[in-house]
């Protein structure tokens, strides 16, 4: 066991010694901490074990943002290393390990749980409902993301990180890595897959079966509605990297043939299977986003969404197309003309339904009166800059031009003006509009706006000149390269961007605790003047069942007009009932250890592990189907409502 | 608001709490995430079938007669299942759990053929490791044994919950749900039937 340890914690690297004291420091300092202040009982009644959706969401928002962190030192490292030619402070092997988390963590554990956090937060409120559909497999889904998470990141300190990129390309990632760095990228993804399956069935239901009476699909708000779509993205095409993965686990760990080079394998299998889910993946995380912007330019252009229906339109047709795309990712395979040219046609026709979104988003603006809140003014930052990322997308998209620009920085530039510009600068957008919900104060306006003035123009500044890079043959994925290959200028340009977004991030988590010491608390649950049920609380931060009594939806934009109706309505009028609530649930926690544990067993070969693991899963399902009865939840008492939004109007 | 009943008495049991309901329509939409899992080991199947290098072709190893049996046994299984929600239907509990019971025994029966050929197929030449193809041949008819082996746990625990707590919203909900789950096993053997071991015999 000692020689296990000794084996695999990695000691020589400076860079890697230096995170795991800090990491263990970090860990101390919690531990003492909650026990200094004698938390840990709340941390596990009030957190852990908790099946509010809202605090679940604000889980998924924290880890998010730990996540952005270690993602941003991950790019901050590699723009060091490529700011001079022939730099040493990585070797090749770090570098290759660096672009390879960098790539998953933003993805899978940064953008992902962003979206579904916000999604978690606001998605009921905006319904009407008191929590989504199944409360105990939301508390799962989160553990096991992450649980997952964790897996994958405890990597670079213990065993090696993977280093075969985040497309983990066989045979790169069979053949041509040994060691447990590719297993711990496969088992991660594999757990929080399935937190991800779970929360997409989730919110299908809750969506279709828990909108509050009178809110038909077409009164819904578009939030929901992206949820909606995206949840449906997620149920087809999760399963697909659920059985990718798995077949390469197979590969690596029992000797099977279906990526490998030898016995009849196919190496490209993976390729295709890898972005039949990739592609349908990056909708799963642009969509909400453009749900977020829909949301944050009605509020502050102070009009309904312009074309309400053609949105959902180009939401739907964005989907199903998305599924239909993934060879443009390999137009060099060498597959025939033909082949190339459906991918390619497909691959621009997602130009138009995208192209009516952003005329969707211009004609809210026109002749509204805009309001420049920071998150607006995030909202108009994605417009232009994304258009950038789209233009160049459908250059790429031509398949006889994309020999030019295959694996080169303007690919690399591209999908970081649609995954930052697109997916970065809503969840910020989000989490700044919808803060007041969650902690029931705003965030400081004059810090938000500098932190997205150094974000915005940071971002311009690192990715812009990438472009002419990949113009200049500057290939992706090389660690270094030599002064004649006349990339040096660009590239300190883009390192010296890349600062000003590390900046940018620093002042908006300075922001979190600037705001949670000074900003003024809000006094009512409307913070901006919304549009859409989830202002409708009687409190900043709503009480736990949300909704002492359900709003009546009878026109898009609910709560707008309910506000316009009914100032008049006497307080006194309204009748309480018992509201039942699900009650708290430890055996998620638990069984996403279990995973932990399961998924640690097989990265090492650990059989004994992974199979006492699995043991205790199956024991968890046991448990939870045998015990399932004693999951009444409980009844929130007429008493106990009338006390709360009392005291609440009290303050009021 | 979950356990109110809010349906007239004409609604099957399953259907009267609204947690049944909600629950019953999320495994629907699970079925649907099952349905592109199986998919894709389909396409794996079918992407690696030519890769039989250094291994027995299927049809030098298949035992036809043998599959066709199995195909019965689930096949029967799943209307022996659907003979037990109509049962519950009729709020007959013992007939409910009699053809519970049956339709479990076939579902052992098909496991159990279903490994021998495993056996008989690996003390054949074709193994995990052997080839390509055997490798997408276990790991897509296998997927499918480790489901039907998990909904006879399933099933078994499921049993012994109405056994103690007789026929309730939520009991029948477990009932209803468990069979979906069985009919949609027997559905994608149906695939692996035709796809794997029929088209295996010619191709």
């Amino acid at each position: 066991m000692f020689d296990f340890i000794k084996e695999n914690l990695i000691l020589d690297e400076p860079l890697i010694v230096g995170a795991n004291v800090s990491i263990l420091l970090t860990l101390i300092g919690l531990i003492f901490a909650l026990t200094y202040y004698k938390k840990w009982k709340w941390l596990w009644t009030e957190w852990i074990t908790t099946v509010d959706h809202k605090k679940i969401g604000i889980m998924y928002i924290i880890a998010a943002l730990l996540m952005l962190f270690r993602g941003g030192v991950d790019a901050l490292l590699m723009r060091a290393q490529l700011t001079v030619p022939n730099n040493e402070f990585l070797s090749s092997q770090h570098y290759n390990e660096i672009f390879t988390t960098h790539g998953t963590i933003m993805i899978l554990f940064m953008a992902m749980p962003f979206l579904l956090g916000l999604m978690n937060v606001v998605v009921p409120l905006q319904l009407g409902a008191r929590d989504v559909a199944y409360p105990y497999l939301n508390n799962l889904s989160f553990w096991s993301f992450f649980f997952g998470a964790i897996l994958f990141n405890i990597s670079f300190v213990f065993g090696g990180s993977p280093d075969a990129g985040w497309t983990n390309y066989a045979p790169l990632a069979i053949e041509g890595s040994p060691g447990p760095g590719i297993n711990y990228y496969l088992l991660g993804l594999q757990i929080s897959g399935i937190g991800t399956l779970l929360t997409g069935i989730n919110f299908i239901v809750t969506i279709i079966k828990m909108r509050a009476p009178g809110m038909t699909l077409l009164r819904m708000p578009m939030f929901s509605w992206t949820t909606l779509i995206t949840s449906f993205i997620i149920v087809f095409a999760f399963p697909i990297l659920t059985v990718s993965l798995a077949l390469m686990t197979f590969d690596r760990l029992f000797g099977t043939h279906f990526f490998t080079l030898t016995g009849g394998g196919n190496v490209m299998l993976w390729s295709n299977f890898f972005w039949l889910w990739g592609h349908p993946e990056v909708y799963i995380v642009i969509l909400p986003a453009f749900g977020i912007f829909s949301e944050v330019i009605a509020t502050f252009a102070r009009k309904t969404l312009f074309g309400f229906k053609s949105m959902i339109l180009s939401l739907v047709v964005i989907s199903f197309l998305s599924f239909l795309v993934w060879v443009h990712h390999f137009f060099t395979m060498g597959g025939s003309a033909a082949v190339n040219n459906v991918f390619s046609i497909t691959t621009m026709a997602i130009a138009i339904p995208t192209g009516i979104k952003i005329f969707n988003w211009l004609g809210t603006l026109y002749k509204g009166r805009i309001q420049f809140t920071t998150a607006m003014m995030w909202a108009l930052a994605f417009i232009p800059t994304f258009i950038i990322g789209g233009v160049t997308g459908v250059m790429l998209g031509m398949a006889a031009a994309d020999f030019q620009y295959h694996n080169n920085y303007f690919l690399v530039a591209h999908f970081h003006y649609t995954l930052i510009a697109g997916v970065v600068f809503a969840c910020f957008a989000g989490f700044i509009y919808w803060y007041p919900k969650m902690f029931g104060h705003k965030m400081n306006e004059r810090l938000g706006k500098l932190a997205l003035w150094f974000f915005t123009i940071g971002f311009n500044v690192c990715f812009l000149p990438q472009f002419l890079l990949g113009f200049a043959g500057m290939p992706r994925r090389v660690y270094t390269y030599v002064p004649e290959d006349g990339w040096t200028a660009l590239n300190v340009v883009s390192t010296i961007g890349a600062i000003g977004m590390g900046i940018g991030f620093l002042i908006l988590v300075y922001n979190v605790n600037y705001s949670w010491r000074h900003a003024k608390r809000e006094t009512t649950g409307d913070a901006w003047n919304g549009r859409t049920l989830e202002w409708a609380t009687t409190t900043a931060v709503p009480p736990h069942y949300n909704f002492a009594v359900i709003p009546e939806v009878s026109e898009i934009d609910a709560f707008w007009h309910i506000k316009q109706q009914k100032k008049e309505m006497k307080e006194e009028s309204i009748s309480y009932e018992p509201i039942h609530m699900p009650s708290n649930a430890s055996t998620p926690f638990l069984m996403s250890v279990l995973f932990f544990v399961a998924g640690f067993g097989l990265v090492f070969a650990l059989w004994w592990m992974a199979v006492l693991g699995g043991i205790g899963i199956l024991a968890c399902m046991v448990v939870r189907s045998t015990s399932s009865y004693r999951d009444k939840g409980y009844y929130v008492s007429v008493d106990e409502i009338r006390e709360l939004e009392q005291s609440n109007q009290g303050e009021a | 608001m979950l356990h109110a009943n809010n349906k007239s008495l004409n609604t099957p049991l399953e259907y009267r709490s609204e947690n049944g309901r909600l629950n019953i329509f999320g495994f629907w939409i699970f079925l649907g995430a099952e349905v592109s899992l199986f998919a894709t080991l389909f396409a794996a199947y079918f992407a690696l079938k030519s890769g039989t290098v250094g291994g027995p072709l299927p049809n030098e190893v298949f035992d036809l007669t043998n599959t066709i049996i199995m195909t019965l046994l689930l096949l029967t299984s799943s209307f022996t299942s659907g003979l037990a929600i109509n049962e519950m239907r009729r709020n007959s509990v013992k007939s409910m759990i009699f053809w519970l019971v049956i339709t479990l025994l076939f579902g052992l029966a098909f496991l159990y053929m279903e490994i021998s050929e495993f056996v008989l197929l690996v003390h054949e030449g074709a193994s995990l490791g052997t080839n390509a193809h055997w490798s997408s041949f276990y790991l897509l008819t296998g997927t499918h044994g480790v489901h039907v082996s998990i909904g006879i746990g399933w099933i078994v625990l499921i049993i012994d919950q109405v056994r103690k707590r007789g026929l309730t919203p939520e009991t029948a909900k477990k009932v209803f749900v468990s069979s979906l789950y069985w009919h949609f096993l027997d559905f994608v053997w149906i695939f692996v039937f035709t796809g794997v071991y029929l088209l295996g015999m010619v191709g």
